[in-house]
């Protein structure tokens, strides 16, 4: 694998520390007029998402990380293990109930995700911004409550739980942003 | 290649701004008797420091030529050949510096004035600041008191280990590798990490005295401790002007410039001419005086509430 020196420190560059990827998502360029460079940076775990402060000297260098993003379709959940498969040469791929995390929320069989490999192995899936899932279960709204801020529980297909306007019926699809988990509109009627 | 990359990247009201500062400082320095003086960017000689980076240019005749890293040389040439009060406000150039606060390009702002005590100087310089910023007085802080404040040791005393506690205490220590044995790197990097971002340094701040192994081309006042007659500026966390009680003695410029080539060579960075103009006007006598540099670009970052110089320049260099 390459390194980086700080001279080619930029913000997006993926590197490795203590044997984890990580991204640079921060970078503040320091000189003291009495010193030497100093490398501000702040670093984001690609594997568990928690954010690093480091300070790295001119001349110090960090190692590349091995990290891809391929696109993937997710085809099955089997007990606590998801399976992906890439689009392009169809190799499968899986990730535990943990490294998916609140992301099962958003998956339906077939769905397009991207998928971060760290040294050929999967440690992430990214579900699309917006997906659409259809509403099997939920509480009929009552009459005449036309109050659009008011939500009530509806769960999905795939049998998770969203909050969604009192109008919403079983039967109905239901677009949700998966950055935030929030509904955004009915997609049928 | 997007349109919007012609444009710069400071708006109308900032460089307007930038323009009525620029006639404010030179009002400043009119009113109390100063000349403005005018010298070259391009020169043979250049300043010898471990962590400065000078551009070269190459002519045809190969002769190799710097841009200069500050106006330093010029001005006390003028200063030996008897200038009293000189100031002027151009460019300097240092490799490698780009980011929020830095542009390897810069508009730096330097004067001298022939038997000035640090003290006065530092008087100066508060005043300046002052009047440009309207800010109040700048409160004065010794480089032992802000770091046994904020650090929890003595800089002109303390070991390397000594520093490297403190950063451990600190947290600065994080990495599964062991801790550099650069002593001066520890010293910028607690002032950077400790002192800089403390609230008391948020109003005007002159931190002075500083360790003697930084005196670049200060004075040193013999101890103890021995101290390098420099002076920092800061406002708002941020390094605005360094001054020096000037060095005099061209042997002893000598030797740092040996040391520091030596330096140099070590750290792989090329070595630089020793010999200079600056020496001869040495050997010549320079009177006792003191000069300040200020980064003209970061008064004005100040002054406009902006927290990086692409919001105060034209075209910073990225777009240059």
């Amino acid at each position: 694998m390459g390194t980086y020196k700080t001279s080619d420190f930029r913000k997006g560059l993926k590197v490795q520390i203590d044997g984890q990827p990580y991204l640079l998502i921060e970078m503040n360029f320091r000189k003291p007029g009495k010193g030497t460079a100093l490398y501000e940076c702040k670093l984001r775990n690609l594997i568990r998402g928690t954010v690093l402060s480091r300070t790295y000297r001119g001349g110090e260098s960090l190692e590349s990380a091995d990290v891809e993003e391929i696109d993937a379709q997710y085809l099955y959940r089997q007990a606590d293990t998801f399976v992906f498969m890439e689009n392009t040469n169809y190799e499968q791929y899986e990730l535990s109930a943990e490294q998916v995390d609140e992301n099962w929320k958003y998956l339906k069989e077939g769905m397009g995700v991207s998928m971060m490999l760290y040294n050929g192995n999967p440690i992430t899936m990214t579900p699309p911004n917006h997906v659409e899932l259809e509403v099997i279960e939920c509480e009929p709204g009552a009459k005449g409550d036309t109050a659009t801020n008011v939500t009530k529980p509806a769960k999905v297909e795939n049998g998770a739980e969203f909050g969604v306007p009192i109008f919403i019926k079983p039967g109905n699809v239901i677009k949700i942003d998966t950055r935030t988990g929030a509904y955004i509109e009915r997609v049928n009627s | 290649m997007s349109d919007a990359d012609f444009r710069p990247t400071a708006n109308w009201e900032t460089l307007k701004l930038r323009a009525a500062m620029l006639q404010r400082l030179r009002d400043f320095f009119a009113e109390r008797g100063f000349l403005e003086v005018d010298t070259p960017l391009l020169s043979r000689d250049t300043v010898i420091d471990v962590h400065l980076e000078p551009l070269a240019v190459d002519l045809c005749d190969r002769r190799r030529l710097y841009l200069q890293t500050s106006p330093e040389f010029a001005m006390k040439r003028l200063l030996a050949a008897g200038a009293a009060a000189i100031y002027q406000i151009t460019r300097a150039f240092r490799d490698e510096e780009v980011g929020d606060r830095h542009n390897i390009e810069f508009t730096i702002a330097e004067w001298y004035q022939a038997g000035q005590s640090m003290s006065e100087a530092m008087q100066l310089l508060s005043d300046l600041g002052e009047h440009l910023l309207g800010l109040g007085a700048a409160k004065r802080l010794t480089f032992a008191e802000a770091f046994q404040r904020h650090a929890g040791v003595d800089p002109h005393a303390a070991s390397c280990d000594d520093l490297i506690a403190s950063a451990r205490e600190h947290g600065l220590l994080h990495e599964n590798r062991p801790p550099h044995r650069q002593r001066d790197v520890w010293l910028a990097q607690l002032l950077t990490q400790l002192v800089e971002p403390q609230p008391g340094i948020a109003g005007p701040t002159i931190l002075y005295d500083c360790p003697a192994d930084q005196a670049a081309l200060a004075t040193v006042r013999p101890g103890p401790p021995a101290v390098a007659e420099r002076f920092e500026l800061y406002v708002r966390g941020i390094e605005l002007a360094n001054g020096y009680h000037e060095l005099r003695d061209a042997s002893e410029l000598r030797e740092r410039n040996r040391v520091n080539n030596l330096q140099r060579r070590d750290a792989g960075r090329r070595v630089l001419p020793e010999d200079s103009r600056l020496l001869d006007a040495m050997e010549h006598g320079l009177p006792q005086c003191c000069g300040v540099a200020l980064g003209f670009d970061r008064l004005v970052m100040i002054a406009a509430g902006a927290t990086t110089l692409d919001e105060v320049m034209a075209f910073p260099f990225p777009i240059a």
